[in-house]
């Protein structure tokens, strides 16, 4: 039986997915650059697309795909405005630590 | 209903006037504004003749007549359960005559203050207070039931404040408003809880209702009725000035003069009269109330004119005159003499209104001057109003034939022809007006005659707006009597029941009037005497009876007495137990407590909001995983039931 004329089995797929998501979420919990920050919520987004495309092959429905790029679409938009906020912070702040961006403490 | 007769026309006259110069007044051009004031009441006026010419017997054979009392439901106004009040007004003989006096008294008041008020501030409020007066006071008069009645009871009771007051930048003034609501708050709780056993006991508050029940069952006697007569007395005692309520009407002459003749003798003040007359039989259902009535006239009547005897401003005077007058208007009703004390309150409208307004113009034209002391010798410059006041202390002195004297004697003789107890009010009734002859002589020698003790830098002409009224209200103290009691009584019979006079006789009448004539001739020779032919000897008479003197002049120390008892201890409680044990110690505690526990709850909950993204993230991320963990493991959300379950349980 040839390993590789056999389909990846879906579980795959999914475990790989939820690796990626829970890096993305581990790594805007412990991140401190805001950078790093903003690309782990990418990896979040990428790691629920590959998920969409996923379940959208297994059950034959372009539904998921197209889903697929409206995540890509927004992410895009997001990355447009979050760089431009994160270059705005940097310039009246001076730092780009998480932990100094604090201003709405109490 | 008849389509001519519009009662609830009389009081929305004024009211109108009240909106339109209480509103748009301080804008309008001062001859708007009086126009305005003077249309109100005089339409009102022209309603209540109008109305008086319908029913009134073949005046007018074309128009459709009125049978009295007519009444005239504008719509209902509460229905609890079995408890229907509507706004209903009532006109008969004696809301008639009370409408004639109020509504024309009061207009000839208007045009006095025209001149009066004229350059005074606040002209157009003062005058939409007076409109609102007569509003209410007209409401008052042609109430169908007693809830309504209490409508124009207070709201008369809030355009008398409003007036004393109104001078409201002087302190006295302002004072003098208060105190007289808050008496009045005291009658009118006994009004209020006269009306609640009225509820309990009849189920209703229409007069003719109650009329008819009373009429119907001769069981009630005595008992409720005597409460609820006495309870109502209470209220009457407030608005009418007696004792022991009688202390705000002194005070109340910080209002300007013709408020003082307005509401202050003429109309407002005889509304307690007004109303034991409207709920007579109630007081005929009860001999006792009817003796107190009579007691607390009488004693008013003396203790008053006692006063009045030292006192040296021209309006306390008349003002404790007033009191005196209620007294007898009080001690007429309590011998079951309704129609000679409607009688006595429609004659005493007009020389009383006489006396204050011709006061009014003494002082506007001498500045101001309200001291006796400080007047003299003031006919020659004033002729009018020494003339009038001439009539006035003439008619209030009950000679004949000024309307004082028929009035009056009226409510003496019924009294004595009451056999028994009768006679010691009579006796009390005559040396009163012993007494109320020598005060309003002495009066009117210190005002009037001797020599001038004033500046005479200060004098005003007196415009004819106030002229006019004083010749009219002159010619009515001189002619008013002339109705006779026995036509006044006959007309009044259906409204209050017919004047009880089986022991008496004319010849009895004529002896008791001569007696009570004489009485006010040695009460104007003892005035001639001490203020005319010896003028040191009052203050000679003062320093040989200090303490009388002192008593007197310093009104039996009433003021005082209640202030230690009453408004003291009030005021100590108001202090210590409500404002420091309820207000700060209860009320502010609980107040601090719950700002307390919001301050604590927010120095807890504060720290969640960190202002740190990854601490929010962190949470975020918590709560995501919760949810999935509800979602997927069946057992989580097992548990989650069974917490639900176990609070839902401890809940109830």
């Amino acid at each position: 039986m040839n390993l590789f004329s056999q389909e990846v089995p879906l579980s795959w797929y999914l475990l790989l997915s939820a690796v990626l998501f829970t890096l993305g979420v581990v790594g805007f919990l412990i991140k401190r650059n805001l950078i790093a920050v903003f690309m782990s919520i990418e990896l979040m987004l990428n790691a629920v697309n590959l998920s969409f495309v996923t379940f959208a092959h297994q059950w034959n429905a372009v539904k998921g795909q197209i889903f697929v790029f409206f995540v890509m679409m927004v992410a895009a938009a997001e990355a447009a405005v979050g760089l431009a906020i994160i270059i705005a912070v940097f310039r009246a702040r001076a730092t780009l630590a998480v932990d100094r961006i604090d201003l709405m403490k109490l | 209903m008849n389509g001519y007769l519009h009662l609830w026309l009389i009081p929305l006259l004024p009211f109108a006037g009240f909106l339109i110069n209480g509103i748009l007044g301080r804008r309008l051009p001062k001859w708007l504004v009086t126009t305005v004031a003077l249309l109100a009441p005089l339409a009102s006026f022209g309603v209540v003749l109008w109305s008086a010419m319908l029913v009134w017997p073949s005046t007018e054979p074309d128009l459709p007549p009125v049978v009295m009392p007519h009444l005239e439901t504008i719509g209902n106004w509460l229905g609890i359960g079995t408890l229907h009040i509507d706004f209903s007004f009532v006109l008969d003989q004696l809301s008639l005559v009370m409408l004639l006096v109020v509504t024309g008294v009061g207009f000839l008041i208007h045009i006095y203050s025209v001149g009066y008020m004229g350059d005074e501030e606040g002209y157009a409020r003062y005058f939409s207070y007076l409109n609102l007066f007569l509003f209410f006071m007209t409401v008052l008069v042609l109430a169908g039931n007693a809830l309504l009645m209490f409508v124009g009871w207070e709201g008369v009771g809030l355009a008398s404040y409003l007036l004393i007051g109104f001078y409201f930048q002087k302190k006295t003034a302002a004072d003098a408003g208060k105190k007289a609501f808050i008496v009045n708050r005291i009658g009118d709780f006994g009004f209020l809880i006269g009306m609640f056993l009225l509820l309990a006991n009849f189920g209703t508050l229409t007069f003719s209702t109650i009329g008819t029940m009373l009429g119907a069952d001769p069981g009630w006697h005595g008992g409720v009725v005597t409460v609820i007569a006495l309870c109502l007395l209470l209220g009457a005692a407030g608005k009418s000035a007696q004792l022991p309520l009688y202390i705000w009407l002194p005070d109340a002459m910080e209002g300007p003069t013709p408020v003082s003749a307005l509401i202050h003798a003429a109309t407002m003040v005889t509304a307690g009269v007004y109303m034991i007359a409207r709920t007579h039989i109630l007081f005929d259902h009860s001999p006792f109330a009817l003796g107190v009535v009579a007691i607390v006239g009488a004693a008013t009547a003396i203790f008053a004119a006692t006063i009045a005897l030292v006192q040296n401003d021209i309006k306390r005077v008349l003002a404790y005159s007033t009191i005196s007058q209620l007294g007898y208007m009080f001690l007429g009703c309590g011998v079951a003499a309704y129609s000679a004390a409607i009688f006595h309150l429609v004659t005493h409208a007009f020389f009383k209104a006489l006396l204050f307004l011709a006061a009014g113009a003494v002082i506007h034209a001498i500045g101001g001057e309200q001291d006796l002391r400080k007047m003299g010798g003031l006919w020659k410059k004033l002729p009018v109003p020494f003339a009038v006041t001439t009539v006035g202390v003439l008619a209030i002195a009950g000679f004949f034939p000024f309307a004082g004297f028929f009035s009056k004697d009226a409510i003496l003789y019924a009294a004595f022809v009451q056999g028994g107890s009768g006679r010691v009010l009579w006796f009390v009734g005559l040396v009163t007006a012993l007494l109320t002859s020598f005060y309003m002589f002495r009066l009117w020698y210190l005002a009037f005659m001797g020599q001038p003790r004033h500046e005479e830098a200060h004098h005003h002409a007196t415009p004819p707006s106030m002229l006019v009224p004083l010749a009219i209200l002159a010619l009515l103290s001189i002619g008013g009597g002339w109705i006779g009691i026995e036509r006044f009584a006959g007309f009044l019979a259906p409204s209050v029941g017919a004047r009880g006079a089986e022991n008496g006789s004319a010849q009895l009448e004529l002896i008791l009037s001569i007696v009570a004539v004489a009485m006010a001739l040695l009460g104007w020779f003892i005035a001639d005497l001490l203020y005319r032919l010896k003028p040191a000897r009052p203050a000679e008479l003062a320093a040989a009876l200090p303490g009388g003197y002192r008593l007197l002049a310093n009104k039996y120390y009433v003021d005082e007495f209640y202030g230690a008892t009453v408004v003291k201890p009030l005021l100590a409680i108001s202090k210590y137990v409500l404002g420091w044990v309820v207000d700060v110690g209860v009320l502010g505690g609980i107040a601090w407590l719950l700002a307390g526990i919001a301050t604590v709850a927010g120095a807890i909950l504060q720290r969640w909001q960190s202002g740190n993204l990854r601490s929010y993230a962190a949470w975020l991320a918590a709560g995501a995983a919760a949810v999935l963990l509800f979602l997927v493991v069946p057992w989580a959300a097992l548990l989650a039931g069974l917490t639900s379950l176990h609070f839902g349980m401890a809940g109830h």
